[in-house]
């Protein structure tokens, strides 16, 4: 150990270093990120080959197009989803917010941001779940699509298939998140970080919290915009 | 064993940065949502209008996804070894969506072309549907949608 100390090596991968300049977890976890991009890709590639092979599809602004408490019949197409994405990116900003106090050692920010984070994430799930409860009160579920396609025709149950699967995918990495997002608020609050000298932890569990945001730009587009 | 990385040195960053990348991802956002609803109100029939808006709001989507990544996920701010060794197994994409959709593509123009009752049943009209008048809806509906196409 004593000799690479001493030796006036600067090369990244001369060893007695980290080549990547981060500590083993972070590295870790975008290694995972980038395994999940690729489910996450799988997912969609498959749903927009299907798509692409397909004479008609739904139109998504005939079939989003309700938000809770609207009159019956209501046609608000965009308007529930984009409340949705904007509830994610600012939870990805209060996100920011807490990792940055950690740097900063500022155990009260981090906590007040860690909870709107949480609050963000469940926020989310719950417009999720009323989405999913008004869909299948329509009548759609896996294995049942009661939407025509865009030009009047008969749809296949290849549409509420590939949504139920793709957002239920997407949900569960939420919901996993704010399970992350809330254990580390107690370790926050039981001062573990402050005891280990940094708060890195709360780095990695950003990271995948601005990765399950990453996903629903994309899930966002490809089911409610295109 | 101290922890080295611990105190790693985090260039970039900062308040101000954070806030002009919420107001770009808010922005973005934004544009991405009027071309949704002006979309709405253009026939499927122009297709060529439609699919340069779909574009452009896929150019959009690729943009929130490189500002997301690189300053939220503080991506840029690392070393170029880091970010080489995330981005290029990524571009296996760029071959994964041209090989995959071109190949749905081709199965929809096979089936066109090839089987006749596939065009024809995709080009029948379905009576639109009163959606909450009665409670199975599901399964009446489909159950209906095959008296239909049995009658004709």
């Amino acid at each position: 150990m004593a000799t690479t100390a001493t030796a006036p090596i600067t090369k990244s991968w001369s060893g007695g270093k980290s080549p990547f300049n981060v500590e083993y977890g972070k590295l870790m976890m975008w290694y995972f990120l980038m395994s999940d991009a690729f489910t996450f890709g799988a997912f969609l590639i498959s749903y927009g080959t299907i798509r692409f092979s397909t004479n008609g599809w739904p139109d998504p602004n005939a079939v989003f197009k309700s938000f809770p408490f609207a009159p019956e019949g209501a046609n608000a197409p965009l308007v529930f989803v984009s409340v949705m994405t904007f509830i994610l990116i600012i939870s990805s900003v209060t996100m920011v917010l807490a990792v940055q106090a950690g740097h900063n050692m500022d155990k009260k920010k981090v906590t007040t941001n860690l909870i709107w984070t949480i609050i963000g994430g469940i926020a989310f799930l719950s417009c999720q779940a009323w989405e999913w409860n008004h869909l299948h009160h329509e009548g759609a579920w896996w294995g049942s699509n009661p939407f025509l396609n865009a030009d009047g025709t008969a749809s296949s149950t290849n549409f509420t298939n590939y949504f139920f699967t793709i957002t239920g995918f997407h949900g569960f990495h939420v919901f996993s998140g704010v399970i992350i997002n809330i254990i580390m608020l107690i370790m926050t609050l039981t001062d573990q970080f402050e005891k280990r000298g940094h708060y890195l932890m709360i780095e990695k569990a950003g990271l995948y919290w601005h990765f399950v945001d990453l996903v629903w730009v994309f899930v966002f587009t490809c089911f409610y915009l295109i | 064993m101290s922890n080295s990385t611990a105190h790693e040195e985090h260039a970039g960053g900062g308040s101000k940065e954070i806030i002009k990348v919420t107001v770009i991802l808010t922005v973005l956002t934004i544009v991405e949502l009027i071309l949704g609803f002006w979309m709405i109100d253009i026939p499927l029939s122009s297709t060529g209008v439609r699919m340069a808006i779909k574009g452009t709001i896929v150019i959009l989507m690729m943009a929130k996804a490189f500002y997301i990544v690189a300053y939220f996920m503080h991506l840029k701010h690392e070393i170029k070894n880091l970010i080489m060794t995330i981005c290029v197994p990524l571009a296996l994409f760029v071959w994964f969506i041209a090989a995959f959709l071109y190949d749905g593509n081709s199965f929809r123009n096979l089936r066109n072309t090839y089987d006749p009752h596939y065009k024809e049943q995709s080009t029948i009209k379905v009576e639109k549907k009163e959606h909450g008048k009665d409670e199975k809806h599901g399964e009446q509906h489909q159950d209906s949608h095959k008296e239909k196409k049995a009658a004709e």
